[in-house]
């Protein structure tokens, strides 16, 4: 099949696709296909009808279908290239990009691929939870699409394994639909989710949060009737004679994201351990040149917000590539004490915010960039929460050299 | 009186320790903005929610309209405010920020919609 050639190919039209395309657009750009397999743009948000979204990016608080509005609406009037209905099959490392579509395949040559693909959620295959496979279980993003998108009721009696933000906004709205939720249940010491969820979604409405305990049995013939919970030591294992069985329906996981990068891996991309996604320099550029990756795909967001500032900055590198001046990035970075960082590679010739995320909750910790065994920029942190990602600036002027920066995070 | 407040008016959600005597707020540490302490302020008064929800559209491309209130109401009107707004049936087309309930319950908040949703046969509103 011939190849369509396209200067800019961006697979997936959530916060992140949607962001890069208006960016390029409003910079002159025109020659842009979004590949989106929804049938309809505005990605994970769709589905977000709380509120919260665009304090960063737009200075007020809307939900999450208006958060989207203002990306899709905007490339609406613009005429800008989306297929729906599209799913990428294929993906070479020198950009040839293939789609499935409801009007056949769709192959194109891309001079620049954007990777904006988000993330999916860890299920309960990936926890291994022992008993019977009944119906009732549900990850909290596919019982928020049953309630949200398609008026469809999930249960009555429910319990909540792991305390992800996703997870803290089903209790709520399980809550205000009528359901009975008595309980999230969170494996580690700590919450992770945001503060002000548990705040909101939790206390206001009297559901408690346990720490240190987890879902060690499963019961149910055709549907759930209980669950065990057992609490857990410090490494994770259940403690024998602690559990407690409960009585549900539904029980709903927030038990993390995972980057959806197989095309990523289909077109030999490094792939960062830390973070399931793309190595990446600080154009976001991935280790195969011309094709770049931001937003959740990337590394997971706590806000939308940041996903489109990211995806935009990322489109200004897109540009910078098709005009043949992109900087070369020889300075390795990687963390100390964070779990996380991203770029992992930067120029030294520019001003540059590293992302990272704390490995643990920490109170009056400090944050430091350090090369050649000198501290070149800092920062402290009143506190740090593994729920919540943290930057640092560092300027142009302070690189030392080109030796590798590595990014700790220490008590203060 | 010391109490501990998680500010939910912006992802920040700052730690805010406040004392309070009778009802008044006498101090306030822990705010990044001046906007923690006014929601302590509220706190101690009278607590205050936005909420989303949705409701159902006949003859619509989908089968729910996401809705929110214009602003937030008292923590304690929130069942009752969720009962009256699922009392609601919306006609497609819809518009997004159409007025879905006026006044609701007196509480002087809106209820609107936050997308818009087509009619079934894919004439747009």
């Amino acid at each position: 099949m011939k190849a369509a050639a396209k200067k800019i190919v961006i697979i997936g039209a959530g916060p992140a696709g949607l962001a890069a395309a208006l960016r390029l657009r409003d910079r002159g750009e025109r020659d842009i296909v979004l590949l989106e397999r929804e049938r309809e743009p505005g990605g994970i948000l769709r589905q977000c009808i709380h509120d919260g979204f665009g304090l960063t990016r737009f200075g007020e608080t809307l939900s999450g279908p208006e958060y989207a509005a203002r990306f899709t609406e905007r490339a609406a009037g613009l005429g800008l290239e989306i297929v729906t209905g599209a799913t990428v099959i294929g993906l070479t490392t020198d950009r040839v990009v293939t789609a499935a579509t409801r009007e056949g395949l769709r192959v194109y040559q891309a001079q620049a691929v954007i990777l904006a693909m988000g993330c999916r959620e860890r299920t309960r295959g990936a926890l291994s939870i022992p008993g019977q496979r009944p119906s009732g279980i549900f990850t909290a993003g596919v019982a928020q699409a049953y309630m949200n998108l398609k008026n469809t009721m999930v249960g009555r009696e429910a319990v909540i394994l792991g305390s992800g933000d996703i997870g803290m906004i089903m209790a709520r709205r399980l809550t205000l639909e009528g359901a009975h939720v008595k309980a999230v249940f969170e494996i580690q010491p700590y919450p992770s989710g945001l503060p002000r969820n548990i705040e909101q979604c939790l206390n206001d409405y009297g559901i408690p949060l346990y720490l240190n305990h987890t879902v060690t049995q499963i019961n149910g013939d055709s549907r759930l009737s209980s669950i065990v919970v057992s609490k857990v030591d410090e490494a994770r294992r259940p403690i024998p004679g602690t559990e407690r069985e409960i009585p549900c329906d539904t029980l709903i996981l927030s038990v993390g994201l995972i980057p959806e990068n197989e095309l990523t891996r289909m077109a030999g991309a490094q792939i960062d351990p830390d973070t399931a996604g793309a190595v990446v320099d600080e154009h976001y550029q991935t280790s195969i040149p011309g094709i770049f990756s931001a937003g959740n795909v990337l590394h997971v967001h706590d806000l939308a917000d940041f996903v489109s500032l990211e995806a935009e900055a990322l489109a200004d590198s897109v540009l910078e590539f098709c005009s043949g001046s992109l900087r070369g990035c020889p300075i390795e970075v990687s963390g100390e004490g964070c779990g996380h960082v991203i770029p992992q590679r930067v120029s030294g010739k520019a001003d540059v915010t590293v992302s990272f995320r704390p490995r643990r909750p920490m109170r009056g910790c400090i944050v430091s960039a350090v090369q050649d065994g000198k501290r070149i920029a800092s920062k402290r942190l009143p506190r740090a929460n593994p729920a919540e990602m943290e930057r640092l600036s560092i300027p142009a002027s302070v690189f030392l050299s080109q030796s590798p920066i590595k990014v700790v995070l220490q008590d203060d | 009186m010391t109490r501990t407040f998680t500010c939910i008016l912006c992802p920040n959600g700052c730690e805010i320790t406040a004392s309070a005597e009778g009802g008044k707020l006498t101090g306030c540490e822990g705010n990044r903005c001046p906007r923690g302490r006014e929601y302590v302020r509220q706190e101690l008064t009278c607590p205050m929610r936005n909420i989303a929800t949705s409701v159902t559209v006949r003859g619509g491309a989908l089968p729910l309209c996401p809705v929110r209130l214009t602003g937030p109401i008292p923590k304690e009107e929130i069942f009752r405010a969720v009962g009256a707004i699922h009392a609601v049936s919306l006609e497609a087309p819809v518009r997004r920020g159409q007025t879905v309930l006026q006044d609701l319950l007196g509480l002087g908040v809106d209820v609107i919609a936050t997308r818009a949703v087509s009619v079934l046969d894919g004439r747009d509103g």
